[in-house]
């Protein structure tokens, strides 16, 4: 099975942050060499493979079109899915990145007797997609009271929002529950939809497995093993961390370093992994381009000097057809040699 | 398809046959499997479409060629004329088989696979995008028309870009390097290879998933780079080098030598004077006219393409068009596309050549759907700056085409929509009336140029009787003919078949819903297979041009038409 590694993986390292942990000492390690390794190779990885990416030219303006292109006055122009300036594709661009709006449009086919096929719309993965994404977003976000201080505002706010159910002490946030949901079905699917479970690789799975036990650590924290965890002790690592003067000033639980460890392991995987999904997306010349090709010329830096087989050598091979079928040509015949 | 071991019961064995390696191209009668057994198969064959899931991983699954799973090789001296052209390269001629276990690969194949693909990562950031960003969500799964109509696997878009990207991870990732196979890696052999002649062949370039897919990665172009890495090592179809290497010489795909172009085209007159009593008078090569129009080549050739060409001749002649033909650039579609970027753009040079060399202003390209994309989004890029032209302007309506402002090249849609718009063409739609169409998009002219409108508009005022196919397979989700980019060759009728039973599902779908017996597109390619495609699911249902179907609206001057009941078509 492809996720049993994966799955083994994660519980390794639970279970090395856990171990290690609780030797003497090496509280520095995991709760400040570790992360500081972490976040510099998430950093620098993450611009290496930008920088990466943006070093190969983009030869051909290739948008795929989704809609009306721009052409005559009077044929409504589809701006959104065929745009032709950068103000339109960057509204495309939002729609994509903000909305997931190509998987909006998602369908699933189907084959009846006859053979009939159906291609029913399907939003499941729409659906599973922004709740993972955006209960990620907001819990990182939530997360930057951590190092800031004072506290931004809108920050508060989101917290505000985020268990606004005010269910349990301490308050319940909305995201916990969602992102775990949102695994939960992320995972299922792969398991379930027999496309998606036969293309899923290893590589698929470790990282549904790592934010899954990221968040559940989390959960855990604030919620069941919350006795030996000082939250002012972690503020002040955490605003340690921001500012280079990392200390750790008294003990922190296990279920802190474990944690810390698994988005510090995340961190470091995120530029070497299929997660840099989230770079790329913006990169991608189908989508970040505009469909204005006949309109302004697109210039390939690599143009290969290519003629093309020349209109004088296929007068020349073709001279006689052509004057004797009355086609124009550019050198006529020479004049025929007397016959003796 | 290849033979796949498959989970849940498998009604119909598929028998390896002993004799295939010894069977040769002259040996194998193409005998096309039945309708009805091919629809059985469609529907009840173990596949992932019907609900059978492979008991081996993809990887453990190699490509197994046999008679109709594969199209024949280029032939030796086609591949030894293009190699010999300057600028283009294509190494490695000889004589070989995709059956046999020695394809006669270049001892240092694998060194050049792999410089290929370094080469080609620095030179395309899509294909870079690509490799990295796909999370394999499914999301194009059961986009692609060949995985809908074989349930094959690796015929899923994100399967095939896996046969690439994971040769990619395995040479060229810190991750595939350390981790191997857990990291969805794999070592570049001579088994990857063949998987990637079956399956880049297997591709016809249509952007569906593309349309799909949450990061826009688009098949095409991984397809693109399979084939070119082919090249590389010699390998490549025929039904694609033979027409480049005859767009080169002789100017179009078919090999039409000048003048027999020319006598084509001048059928086609006499025909049209038969039929309406007046006689058009089309030039070729020309210098001074006003504009130059190329169209595929196959339109002056072959049914039903020919009553498309009717159909530009009438409406050239009757809004009197200052044009030339021209028998050098007498090829609007672009084989180069289906080989590599360099001969695409050589082949397509011919056009702006030709362009200045004739003196023209600007140029109008015929109905086809791959060329479009060439012209569209390639040419400007490749042989521009086509400063010697002017913007494209209408001489009967002066409506200027700011769209093609650079390019200086317009889609006789483009052109024939403002025409109408502006009541410049005197069209009696009844003359249609034998025809109930629908209107299928070609795939490039709608996801590589958003040609969707404009054609629609043209119909509405050409055809009383007209009815969309349902919505999730028009427009920008519009379904490929299934045998596009150079894959309409007779040896695969099978996997065509195949392939193009989702657009002929749909097509039957209106056949049966609202009597539609004709299937109207502006695509050469979709002339011609949509015609076998519908011959063999709805053989109801007959192709055309859109152009065809103006050119039977238009009322000439002067005319003294008979009664057509079948318009151009009708026999006199």
């Amino acid at each position: 099975m492809k996720y049993t590694f994966p799955l083994a993986a994660v519980i390794a390292l639970v279970l090395i942050a856990w171990i290690g942990s609780n030797i003497p000492g090496m509280q520095y390690v995991f709760g400040v060499v570790i992360p500081y390794l972490a976040i510099g190779t998430f950093i620098i990885g993450f611009c290496y493979r930008v920088v990466q990416w943006a070093k190969s030219p983009v030869p051909f303006k290739i948008p795929t079109t989704c809609g009306q292109q721009y052409s005559l006055p009077w044929i409504k122009h589809d701006k959104l899915e065929a745009p032709s300036t950068t103000s339109q594709v960057a509204a495309r661009m939002f729609l994509e990145i903000v909305l997931f709006r190509s998987l909006w449009r998602n369908t699933k086919a189907e084959v009846h007797e006859g053979p009939q096929l159906t291609y029913e719309s399907s939003k499941w993965l729409w659906l599973f997609g922004i709740l993972f994404h955006y209960s990620f977003l907001v819990i990182i976000l939530r997360h930057m009271r951590l190092f800031l201080d004072p506290v931004p505002g809108f920050i508060q706010a989101l917290e505000f929002g985020d268990g606004i159910l005010q269910v349990g002490a301490p308050t319940m946030y909305l995201t916990d529950l969602t992102i775990l949901i949102g695994l939960l079905l992320l995972f299922g699917r792969r398991l379930v939809n027999r496309q998606v479970n036969y293309i899923s690789l290893a590589n698929d799975y470790f990282p549904l497995f790592l934010i899954f036990a990221i968040a559940v650590t989390g959960i855990l924290m604030r919620f069941f093993l919350r006795t030996d965890i000082d939250i002012v002790a972690i503020k002040r690592l955490a605003v340690g961390l921001a500012t280079f003067q990392p200390a750790i000033m008294s003990d922190i639980g296990s279920i802190f370093y474990i944690h810390l460890f698994l988005v510090s392991v995340l961190l470091a995987y995120f530029p070497y992994s299929k997660l840099m999904h989230m770079g790329g997306v913006f990169l991608s010349p189908t989508r970040n381009m505009a469909n204005d090709s006949r309109m302004r010329r697109h210039i390939n830096p690599w143009n290969p000097d290519i003629k093309p087989h020349s209109y004088a050598s296929y007068e020349d091979e073709f001279r006689e057809f052509m004057v004797d079928a009355g086609i124009p040509v550019e050198k006529e015949l020479p004049p025929k040699a007397e016959e003796e | 398809m290849p033979v796949f071991p498959w989970k849940k019961s498998c009604p119909q064995k598929l028998k390896k046959s002993k004799s295939a390696r010894t069977i040769r191209r002259k040996d194998i009668t193409m005998a096309v499997v039945s309708v009805d057994k091919l629809a059985k198969s469609v529907v009840q064959g173990p596949s992932l479409m019907t609900g059978s899931v492979p008991t081996k991983d993809w990887m453990d699954i190699p490509a197994v060629f046999k008679p109709g799973n594969f199209c024949y090789p280029a032939k030796k001296e086609k591949v030894e004329y293009m190699n010999s052209q300057p600028g283009l390269s294509f190494p490695n001629a000889r004589e070989w088989w995709p059956e046999d276990d020695d394809w006669k690969l270049p001892e240092n194949w694998k060194e050049i696979i792999l410089n290929g693909l370094r080469e080609r990562l620095d030179k395309f950031r899509s294909l870079k995008i690509f490799m990295d960003c796909c999370v394999r969500c499914g999301a194009c799964a059961d986009k692609c028309h060949f995985f809908l109509g074989t349930g094959d696997p690796k015929n899923m878009p994100v399967l095939r870009a896996e046969l690439l990207r994971s040769v990619y991870r395995n040479d060229f990732t810190l991750a595939g390097k350390l981790l191997g196979k857990m990291a969805g890696a794999r070592e570049m052999t001579i088994g990857v290879l063949k998987e990637w002649f079956m399956y880049s062949y297997q591709c016809t370039e249509c952007r569906r998933c593309s349309v799909f897919c949450p990061y826009g990665i688009d098949t095409a172009e991984v397809t693109m780079m399979l084939r070119e890495l082919l090249h590389l090592v010699g390998v490549g179809i025929n039904w694609i080098l033979e027409p480049a290497s005859n767009s080169n010489r002789t100017g179009n795909h078919m090999g039409l030598q000048p003048h027999t172009f020319k006598d084509n085209a001048e059928f086609l007159v006499d025909d049209i004077e038969n039929l309406t009593g007046v006689r058009v008078e089309p030039t070729f090569n020309r210098k001074g006219a006003e504009i130059l129009f190329i169209t595929p080549s196959a339109d002056v050739f072959a049914e039903p393409g020919l009553y498309t060409a009717m159909g530009y001749l009438i409406l050239f002649h009757h809004i009197g068009l200052d044009y030339t033909w021209s028998t050098y650039a007498s090829e609007g579609g672009n084989f180069g596309l289906f080989t590599n970027n360099e001969t695409m753009k050589k082949l397509n040079a011919k056009m702006y050549a030709e362009a200045k060399r004739l003196g023209v202003k600007y140029i109008i390209g015929g109905e086809c759907g791959h060329m479009w994309r060439v012209l569209h989004q390639y040419m400007d890029t490749m042989n521009g700056p086509a400063d010697f032209l002017e913007v494209p302007k209408s001489p009967i309506t002066g409506t200027v085409f700011d769209n093609a402002r650079s390019t200086r090249m317009i889609h006789i849609s483009e052109f024939t929509a403002d025409l109408i718009h502006h009541n410049k063409l005197n069209l009696d739609k009844s003359r249609n009336d034998h025809v109930v169409a629908t209107w299928h998009d070609s795939c490039n002219t709608s996801r590589a140029m958003g040609l969707l409108e404009e054609p629609r508009y043209i119909l509405d005022h050409v055809v009383n009787k007209w009815y969309e196919m349902p919505e999730n397979c028009i427009r920008e989700k519009t379904f490929c003919c299934g045998s596009g980019t150079g894959l309409n060759t007779d040896e695969i009728m099978e996997i065509r078949m195949r392939g193009g039973l989702p657009r002929a599902n749909a097509v039957k779908y209106v056949h049966e819903k609202h009597g539609v017996n004709t299937l109207g597109c502006v695509c050469a390619i979709d002339r011609a297979t949509l015609t076998s495609l519908m011959n063999y699911w709805v053989p109801e249902v007959s192709v055309c041009g859109l152009s065809e179907l103006v050119g039977n609206a238009i009322v000439l001057e002067g005319e003294n038409r008979q009664e057509l009941d079948e318009g151009l078509r009708t026999l006199v």
